[in-house]
């Protein structure tokens, strides 16, 4: 237990958010289908915020710096509406191949 | 005390190696629907990470507007008639590993890159000592909603303007043939939920104010209520009838937004520099309008557009 207290929480989840980050890449370039592209994108994404926010956390009785949270927040909204039109336009191309 | 670090600990390494598991699934699986599936519980999970990282307002915006809307817009995407669909990397299985090699050698660099320059960052990026000392002047006491709506409103304005844009792209695209099912048994859910949703909406844009919440999580809570609608049958999705509405609908948050910073440049403060007296007003009347078009945008997203032979 005193062995694991000693890992730096913002460490690991900068190595979580950067590894996500990889697997996210390596989805995105590897997958022939764009919806499994939108998800690997999106997986991608997350990685970057979760980057973001590991920077930002300081520790259990420091409050966070909220400008990456404000970043953060606006990317996700971002992320969700280009998802949206993505997808859209995904559906709209297999309508039209269905046609 | 130290019994406790160690306990945070195991929840640390515990959290991230589900949400590193799910990642991997979700990239990796070879079915389409699971993949999706296993995306949503990511978002879910990522929500937790969020509230363990002291950032409630992602937590919030994460289950509602990443896993809930994404996962339905995901959903959406589904074709009914087809049962599995299988998608395999299509590439020689060399290229694949040579590929995955590649890119973790690429995050390892970066992890080296971005380790390194952490323990700097306390003294050169940090600007929370800067929001903090002017948040007073802010008209709100929630630094998060501060930033977003005051210090970095420039940031939020363009935000609400790729929303827009993302909306123009997807009625541009014209009709798409809807791949969900409406339920009869979802209009007695909707009969409870939908009222309960725009209540929890205003309470949310409300709190935005002083505590986590704000614009965004609100209009995705009212996303929620237009999605559940739509599946119970409402083909407006509780949208109004009337085209100009809609349209109106959709603007809003962005043309209020950039009337109230050209208004305020007009008058000599400078573009989105609202006086410290009235900055609240401002920034509930921006809040409101962009709540408003927030949950419109989405629901719409969902929808694929306005149907055609629907829509009066």
């Amino acid at each position: 237990m005193a062995g694991l207290s000693a890992i730096n929480p913002q460490f690991l989840y900068v190595c979580a958010g950067i590894f996500l980050f990889a697997i996210g890449l390596w989805g995105t370039w590897l997958h022939a289908h764009y919806v499994r592209k939108i998800i690997s994108l999106n997986v991608m994404g997350a990685g970057v915020f979760l980057t973001l926010i590991a920077v930002a956390y300081r520790g259990e009785n420091l409050p966070p710096d909220p400008v990456p949270h404000a970043l953060v927040l606006t990317g996700i909204v971002v992320a969700v509406s280009a998802t949206a039109l993505a997808l859209v336009i995904i559906r709209r191309l297999e309508d039209a191949a269905n046609e | 005390m130290n019994l406790l670090d160690g306990l945070w600990g195991v929840l640390d390494l515990l959290l991230v190696a589900v949400l590193l598991l799910l990642a991997v699934a979700a990239v990796l699986s070879s079915d389409r629907r699971r993949s999706m599936m296993l995306f949503i519980v990511f978002g879910l999970v990522l929500a937790l990470v969020w509230a363990r990282l002291h950032a409630p307002d992602i937590a919030l915006a994460e289950a509602a507007i990443g896993a809930g809307l994404g996962g339905a817009l995901l959903m959406a995407t589904l074709r009914r008639d087809t049962h599995q669909q299988t998608d395999r990397f299509p590439q020689h299985p060399a290229l694949v590993w040579g590929a995955g090699v590649l890119v973790m050698v690429l995050g390892t660099a970066i992890a080296w890159g971005l380790l390194s320059i952490l323990p700097t960052v306390e003294q050169t990026w940090r600007k929370g000592a800067a929001v903090d000392a002017q948040l007073a002047f802010s008209g709100v006491s929630h630094p998060v909603t501060a930033v977003l709506l005051n210090f970095r409103a420039w940031d939020t304005l363009l935000e609400l303007a790729v929303l827009l844009a993302a909306i123009l792209g997807i009625r541009a695209l014209g009709y798409v043939r809807a791949t969900y099912v409406t339920e009869a048994a979802f209009s007695q859910l909707a009969v409870w939920l939908v009222p309960l949703l725009i209540l929890m909406a205003g309470y949310i844009l409300w709190a935005g104010a002083h505590s986590p919440g704000g614009a965004f999580q609100a209009g995705a809570l009212l996303a929620g209520a237009g999605i559940l609608l739509r599946l119970a049958g409402y083909s407006s999705a509780g949208l109004p009838t009337a085209r100009w509405l809609v349209r109106l609908g959709l603007v809003a948050g962005t043309g209020v937004f950039l009337l109230v910073g050209l208004g305020l440049l007009g008058w000599g403060q400078g573009f989105l520099h609202y006086p410290v007296a009235y900055a609240k007003w401002w920034i509930l009347l921006i809040e409101m309008l962009a709540t408003v078009s927030i949950g419109m945008t989405l629901t719409l997203a969902f929808m694929g557009g306005i149907p055609q032979k629907e829509a009066a």
